[in-house]
């Protein structure tokens, strides 16, 4: 065998590899693409494939009613296993191979922060999917994020809203060292320092923490009237653990804030009455105040195919508002009768965006123009019943007051 | 930061309870590894194999403990299947077992982690028990149940085993196997088949210790990757084989992790704890209680 | 052998060639795309190789000298904004003295020892950037990279460009290791090392340089990380499947000549991005896991020991 030879072997793979690239068929009237990519496996799985339902929900509605300026729409979707290093290039691939007509950004910030660059570069219309703050370095003005939040502070304010009706003036604060906590706690800390709190106990855990005991115990020691907390699922269900187990005195009004996966069915389901009087941020809960035209019936199917395959039963987090991310462009698409990217981000900028999550405005930096992050807190929750979760008055919201349906109650107190 | 005589007994208790959960789970690789020179890097897939198991049984209305022994058995089995393979396609073809052996494993730990993913989704799963979510109180003191549960699981595991390896013919034979196995041929038993029996045990050891670790918090498919780390660091730590010696590695580990959690803030917990498996190295290779 | 027209060096010119002439001409973005990250797979595991399938010492912080390439690079474009060349040539430095530093454990440390050593140097090196703000820290840094270098049309072109030239220097270093005294006495001593040290080789001299070579290539191969993603976060840059591709990459090719990692590497990088994009979801990580286990089972020397068998049979029976 020569050297030459060798090396022969190696370019045929490489070529190989690119002939597979190469070949894309080329229809007329095809379908109109919608590439994505979204967390299936790692990290962000569970909350990744439960998006994914509704979005082919709303593919399945949409052509149902005939399509997009008559022609059918294909959803083109690739596994980013949650990670930020496979994005680039799946993108690519949807852009230059699969040649989308329009794109939807994978669940979660750090996945998408790679993309912004292409999309500014390109000049692309980038539908934003339950990012954070992913366009603020990058000011691409064709992006628009489907999460009811905009600047840090607009997660936090709420929460800390409800901190003043118990004359709070000390708060704790418990964070994951990760990217999403660590922007929302800068957001928070400013609003408790404008408050005139003071910061009593602060810790940042890193995301492999086992046991939150230690920390529940500092935090009990340091007596704080608010405890704020940001957790990624599994450590939520940790800390919620923990604090039905040690307890965090009776300094405590008001504990919670930013957790995630207190959203998530099997998570709410297995904790059970452990989450009574914990107040956490919320984007759709099924209370009166956020009933909104479709989204009922929307719920109602999607629990259905959830249910198939073996992801959230509810659906009260990511869901509705994928759906609202096709709404969104197929209203967009509709009314300018266009699939140019400009025309259709101008559309989305100036006009109000009809949703089973409401009614949208965006502010220039695409991000919501009026954040609506709610606070729900955990009442009369009964163990091992995921369907109590579908009455009203489970998760009371109680900021802002606009949705408001109950008071907020103090920590002892909601428990009893 | 606070700082108080009290907390600082508070971070070395915790400690010493998180650290008998390190050991707990460490102890299947401290047999595997430690005693056979088995290089299971799919220890912590086993492990997170058995949390899933253990929550197939508790939807069953199963009471997690009761399903980790239960699940004991069957493992063991695993166990002695995965060795025996493991014996045909390395050991018994001789030289350069150790990375091959190494990338078995670690194709071993992938496919697990893929067949749970399919079975079960990735979410989160945990389980419910009358002891979960409940604590002990001493005074102004309150102590998890489950960790209570860990530290104890931890003490009758080691002691059962040290009996075990040195009291029972076969453990002897066991640690014998380890140590000289052509001493053991001549004394006629096969020295296969006790290291066979022995990865079972590991393994078995391992169910009980996976229905540990699903009391203690939630699992998820990927979990293995976060304990590959820890599992190795304590059993390097303890001197291979050392059963005692992995509880104490795991106190170490533990409450240097709650120590330095406490004082330095949590995130740096995870560098102290490798750190300290690199100063141990480069000292003291053999492990702290090595033999 | 080494003169410039060996058979090899024509070969590793040509494919020079090739990389320029694919990124200047009309090929598709996405094959950049998959390109680079298959050709930064064949550097890591040729470097793997060195230590790994030469002196048999198993590297599993592969992902750690990843990592540190990327974040040096980071470190130098956040502070002084240097140029993509300088970030890569520093990272060699900084990652090449790691693999000095590992390298020094190599003399307490042997077999799977050595391997636990190296994945601490994982973890240790992931928290420090976590604890490190300038860098990013544990949110990551966001970076806006500069416009491509003439003559290339795009950054990603570039890229890919450089990292094939950067994989053909790593496969001429790995191979120049293998057939030099280096290789021979790296192989003496990765059968027993006493009898090696005994007979006058240099063990730990040698054990030393590849320790540093080794790392300094993966360090490279991090290097570009941050520009190919203007983005840089820990979690994903020291992830343990840089460590575990690298190694699995070198097994599956073979790990006794020098073009197994590569063959290896090709197959396994590109197999990955083919399923990521088609069959999609859990599929990646069993492409890697099934390999693993077959070829490490059914064929123990990797492709190249199935090619030398399949061939072996029939030059016997060619012979009178």
């Amino acid at each position: 065998m020569t050297g030459i030879k060798r090396r022969g072997v190696l370019v045929a793979g490489v070529l190989a590899l690119a002939i597979g690239a190469f070949a894309s068929p080329a229809l007329a009237q095809q379908p109109i693409k919608i590439g994505h990519s979204m967390a299936l496996t790692g990290a962000l799985g569970g909350g990744g494939k439960a998006a994914l339902i509704a979005l082919q929900l709303w593919v399945e509605d949409v052509n149902a009613k005939g399509g997009l300026l008559g022609r059918k729409v294909e959803l083109v979707t690739y596994d980013d296993q949650s990670n930020p290093a496979t994005t680039p290039g799946i993108y690519t691939k949807l852009l230059d191979v699969d040649k989308v007509d329009l794109l939807i950004a994978p669940y979660a910030t750090v996945p998408t922060a790679p993309l912004m660059p292409l999309v500014k570069q390109r000049g692309l219309l980038l539908m934003g999917n339950y990012s954070f703050q992913v366009n603020s370095r990058v000011q691409h003005d064709m992006w628009f994020n489907n999460a009811p939040w905009n600047v840090a502070a607009s997660w936090s304010d709420n929460f800390f809203k409800a901190g003043k009706k118990f004359n709070a003036k000390t708060v704790a604060f418990l964070v994951a060292d990760q990217e999403f906590a660590q922007n929302l706690a800068r957001g928070a800390k400013s609003i408790a320092a404008t408050q005139g709190l003071k910061t009593v106990y602060e810790q940042n855990y890193p995301p492999t923490t086992v046991d939150f005991s230690s920390m529940i115990r500092a935090i009990r020691s340091a007596k704080p009237d608010i405890v704020y907390v940001m957790s990624y699922p599994n450590d939520s269900v940790a800390i919620v653990r923990s604090v039905n187990e040690i307890g965090v005195g009776p300094s405590v009004k008001l504990i919670g804030g930013g957790m995630v996966g207190l959203q998530f069915a099997p998570v709410m389901e297995s904790l059970g009455s452990m989450l009574n009087g914990w107040v956490n941020y919320h984007t759709y809960v099924p209370e009166k105040s956020m009933e909104f035209p479709g989204v009922k019936n929307f719920l109602a199917r999607y629990a259905k195919k959830a249910v198939e395959a073996k992801v959230d039963p509810l659906g009260y987090y990511l869901p509705p508002y994928n759906y609202a991310i096709g709404q969104m462009l197929e209203q967009a698409v509709t009314a300018t009768k266009s699939l140019d990217h400009k025309v259709l981000a101008k559309y989305i900028r100036e006009n109000e965006m009809k949703t089973i999550v409401g009614g949208i405005r965006y502010g220039k930096d695409g991000e919501w123009a009026d954040a609506r992050v709610v606070m729900v807190q955990f009442r009369g929750v009964v163990d091992k019943n995921v369907e109590q979760f579908r009455q009203p008055g489970k998760q009371v919201i109680v900021e802002p007051a606009a949705y408001k349906t109950g008071d907020v109650l103090p920590f002892d107190k909601a428990r009893k | 930061m606070i700082f108080s005589f009290q907390l600082l007994f508070e971070a070395i208790l915790f400690g010493i309870l998180l650290g008998c959960f390190y050991a707990a789970v460490s102890i299947g690789l401290s047999v595997a590894f430690g005693l056979l020179d088995v290089p299971h890097v799919a220890h912590p897939a086993v492990l997170i194999l058995g949390a899933y198991c253990t929550y197939l049984l508790g939807s069953y209305g199963w009471d997690p403990i009761v399903a980790g022994l239960a699940l004991m058995p069957l493992f063991f089995l695993f166990g002695i299947a995965l060795y025996r393979f493991y014996y045909e396609t390395f050991e018994k073809r001789g030289t350069d077992a150790g990375v091959r052996g190494l990338a078995f494993f670690f194709g071993i730990a992938f496919i697990i982690e893929v067949g749970l993913i399919l079975a079960f989704g990735v979410d989160q799963r945990l389980v419910e028990a009358e002891y979960i979510g409940k604590s002990l109180s001493f005074g102004e003191m309150r102590i998890p149940l489950r960790m209570l549960l860990a530290f104890a699981i931890a003490l009758v595991l080691t002691a059962a085993l040290t009996l075990y390896l040195s009291k029972t013919f076969t453990g002897r034979a066991i640690k014998a196997v380890a140590q000289d196995e052509a001493a053991l041929r001549l004394m006629g038993a096969d020295p296969v088949r006790i290291k066979q029996w022995a990865f079972g045990i590991a393994t078995g050891v391992t169910a009980l210790t996976g229905a540990l670790l699903i009391i203690i918090g939630p699992v998820e498919p990927m979990l293995d990757r976060v304990y590959i780390g820890r599992t190795f660091c304590v059993v390097v730590l303890a001197g291979l084989g050392s059963m005692t010696g992995t509880l104490a590695a795991g106190l170490i580990l533990g409450i240097s992790e709650s120590i330095v959690l406490m004082h330095f803030g949590a995130s740096w917990a995870p560098a102290v704890a490798f750190g300290l498996l690199l100063v141990v190295l480069g000292i003291r290779p053999q492990g702290l209680f090595g033999r | 052998m080494r003169r410039l027209a060996s058979p090899f060096g024509i070969g590793a010119a040509a494919t020079v060639v090739l990389a320029g002439v694919l990124a200047l001409g009309g090929a598709n973005e996405y094959f950049f795309f998959a390109g680079y990250v298959v050709l930064q797979f064949v550097v890591l595991a040729t470097a793997w190789n060195i230590l790994g399938g030469y002196a048999g010492y198993v590297n599993f912080g592969t992902a750690a000298f990843f990592g540190i390439g990327a974040y040096t690079s980071v470190l130098l474009f956040k502070s002084l904004g240097a140029p993509l060349l300088v970030q890569m040539a520093a990272a060699a430095v900084v990652t090449g003295l790691l693999g000095f530093g590992t390298g020094l454990l190599t003399l307490r440390l042997r077999g799977i020892f050595y391997s636990i050593a190296t994945v601490a140097v994982i973890f240790i090196a992931e928290t420090l950037m976590i604890n490190w703000r300038y860098v990013g820290g544990a949110t990551g840094l966001q970076l806006l990279r500069p416009a491509p270098m003439l003559p290339f049309e795009t950054y990603t072109r570039m890229l890919f460009f450089i990292m094939a030239v950067v994989a053909v220097l790593a496969v001429a270093i790995a191979r120049y290791i293998e057939i030099s005294w280096i290789g021979r006495g790296l192989r003496a001593l990765r059968d027993t090392e006493e009898a090696a040290e005994c007979s006058g080789v240099p063990t730990l001299r040698l054990k030393l340089l590849a320790c540093t070579i080794s790392g300094a290539l993966m360090g490279v191969a991090g290097a570009p990380l941050p520009m190919y993603l203007s983005f840089l976060e820990p979690a994903s840059s020291f992830s343990l499947n840089y460590s575990v591709v690298a190694l699995a990459g070198a097994i599956i090719g073979g790990t006794a000549h020098w073009l197994g990692p590569v063959l290896g590497a090709i197959l396994l990088a590109s197999m990955q991005q083919i399923v990521t994009v088609t069959i999609s979801s859990e599929m990646n990580v069993l492409v890697v896991g099934v390999m693993l286990v077959v070829f490490v089972v059914a064929a123990p020397d990797g492709i190249l020991g199935l090619i030398r068998k399949l061939r072996r049979p029939r030059a016997a029976a060619g012979k009178p």
